[in-house]
């Protein structure tokens, strides 16, 4: 007779997750509704008051703002990250490769944000570059605009979308290219309607990954943005430490955990949908498998 | 007695695991054989590599600099040397990072192991309210998890310091090192558990003699990933810190209006460097990690 002891060991991490996330998510919800403090904090009244003030138009130009650096970034991450975790599934010297693409995120993201002001500015490598090669004398802004953002947040969650992608391009079985090759289709084709719908998992983990994080962002449009590229995140870190304003900070709060939930169900539950159908016709769904080291690891 | 007949079947059991894995592992490596060529995205690989390593080339290059600027005077060592002999408070906000992100990934990975050893295992009430639990906070942008807590620990009055801190991070480091050891312990042969038990083991004795270690590759990479993630972690750390609890991202945010001094660039070459030292000869181990 097997007794259950699962209550007794998930309930420390249950009430930890209670306790420091659940309930401040909930003051979150409360205080949305509740009534401005004059020294900021909140006064115990119903209000609407905060939701009211989201129809502003600022706030909405930044909320659209918001939505298209994030599509944007997220698009062109997963673009790039594609065939770079196809490269590393097909090399010989995985680990390697993917030790090159994290090894860069061993530096605090805030120096690497700020190696790109350096190299961005004003005064920075790319216009000293440009200069030696008779370009532009003047020297030409690339920073506090939003193609700095895009670059920069690209560049920084790169890596989120590249691993997942790795795991299921290399699980992925090549010789179904061939196949698609041999009935006819063409390179392009084979990758567009044979692999693609294959690696829809990673590509979902992917988006999922780098869309989230960066429809929040907070610390790179602060540093590389100018004035015309405050996102929401910047808002609400204003509404909170400046302006006090609690009940305000958490309805935007609300709203951009509302729209990321959003987002996030539509697009998996669409995207299920169709990776279930892709799964049905891969024959081999086999399970991930971990390489040599960990198994010795394991029996020692 | 009884002690020693468990210990030598779950050998054997973790034994005949292992050649099953091999077996795969083999099968793979033969399709390997087959020539792979991908010369397209090959060259993006290596662009996106000399992408990602542009900004520490310019710390690199920074870090020797003579002058504070961005103009080349000279090569010096100046900024070790006084990384090294005059910078006590980047050294304590480094050691509170530190001290932090080891903390709260101890804890993390021992409320996390604890109860994905208890979903993967059994069903009970509180199931789907703990792995949604553990699902949220990472779909959940940064900020709002870094303005409730600080709302919250306002509201508690709690006083902002290394404490909230390491509250803030054990919090978001807990649904990582759940995901982790659960993937790992889907894995395996329930079976070995079940033989366990009817060997006499107590349920004790079966987590910590043959659950645990079989699932020590995972908690190895949950722990490994929620010190990083803690190392790194700014925006919800700059929502739930007070005086006294400067981590090292925070000290250098608040060097940033000022240019940050190429002490930081100093600091930085050496972690990467020391990094790199440790982490080169396990790299087979970020496959495992990356398949996760």
């Amino acid at each position: 007779m097997k007794r259950n002891y699962g209550t007794a060991y998930a309930v420390p991490q249950a009430l930890w997750l209670t306790l420091f996330f659940a309930a401040p998510l909930a003051i979150i919800i409360v205080y949305s509704f509740l009534k401005k403090g004059l020294y900021g904090g909140v006064e115990p009244e119903f209000s609407l008051d905060a939701y009211r003030a989201l129809a502003n138009p600022t706030l909405i130009t930044v909320a659209w703002r918001t939505l298209w650096v994030s599509v944007a970034a997220t698009l062109l991450t997963i673009l790039i990250a594609i065939p770079c975790g196809f490269s590393i599934a097909k090399s010989r010297n995985q680990a390697m490769r993917l030790f090159l693409v994290i090894v860069p995120f061993w530096t605090n993201f805030l120096v690497r944000i700020y190696a790109w002001v350096s190299i961005l500015g004003n005064e920075g490598f790319l216009n000293q570059a440009l200069r030696l090669i008779g370009f532009r004398p003047e020297g030409y802004q690339f920073l506090y605009n939003q193609g700095a953002v895009v670059l920069v947040l690209v560049y920084m969650y790169l890596p989120y979308a590249i691993l997942p992608l790795f795991s299921t391009i290399d699980k992925f079985d090549f010789t179904l290219l061939e196949a698609a090759r041999d009935l006819g289709a063409t390179r392009m084709q084979s990758y567009i309607k044979v692999m693609l719908p294959n690696i829809r998992g990673g590509i979902i983990t992917a988006v999922l990954f780098t869309f989230i994080p960066i429809f929040g962002a907070y610390a790179v449009p602060l540093l590389v943005g100018g004035k015309d590229s405050y996102m929401l995140g910047n808002v609400i870190a204003d509404q909170v430490t400046k302006t006090r304003n609690w009940p305000l900070a958490s309805s935007i709060s609300m709203t951009v955990t509302l729209l990321t939930g959003v987002a996030v169900f539509l697009f998996t539950s669409r995207s299920h949908k169709k990776a279930e159908v892709a799964k049905d016709l891969d024959p081999r769904a086999l399970p991930a498998e971990p390489s040599g080291d960990s198994v010795r690891a394991e029996v020692r | 007695m009884a002690a020693r007949i468990h210990r030598v079947s779950a050998w054997r059991v973790a034994a005949l695991y292992n050649a099953r894995r091999a077996l795969r592992k083999g099968a793979r490596a033969a399709e390997k054989l087959v020539p792979r060529k991908a010369p397209v995205s090959g060259i993006i690989f290596w662009l996106v590599i000399a992408f990602l390593f542009m900004p520490l080339a310019v710390l690199f290059f920074y870090s020797f600099n003579k002058s504070r600027s961005g103009q080349w005077t000279g090569f010096s060592f100046v900024w070790y040397q006084k990384l090294f002999l005059d910078s006590p408070d980047l050294w304590k906000a480094f050691s509170n990072s530190i001290l932090i992100a080891v903390a709260s990934a101890l804890m993390a990975t021992v409320l996390g192991t604890l109860a994905a050893v208890g979903t993967s295992r059994f069903n009970f009430r509180l199931k789907k309210y703990v792995s949604a639990m553990s699902f949220l906070p990472m779909v959940m942008p940064e900020i709002v998890v870094g303005v409730s807590l600080l709302v919250f620990f306002a509201g508690i009055g709690l006083k902002l310091g290394l404490l909230t801190v390491w509250i803030a991070h054990t919090t978001f480091n807990l649904p990582f090192v759940y995901l982790l050891v659960s993937a790992r312990l889907e894995e395996f042969d329930p079976s070995i558990i079940e033989a366990a038990r009817d060997l006499g083991a107590t349920e004790l004795q079966t987590l910590f003699k043959v659950i645990i270690p079989v699932a020590l590759p995972g908690i190895a990479s949950g722990f490994l990933t929620a010190v990083t993630l803690s190392l790194e972690d700014f925006v919800i750390t700059f929502f739930v810190s007070g005086p006294g609890a400067t981590t090292l991202p925070l000290y250098i945010y608040s060097m940033i209006r000022f240019g940050v001094s190429p002490v930081v660039n100093a600091l930085s070459v050496i972690m990467v460097a020391g990094t790199v030292l440790l982490v080169y000869p396990a790299r087979n181990f970020l496959k495992v990690f990356a398949s996760r």
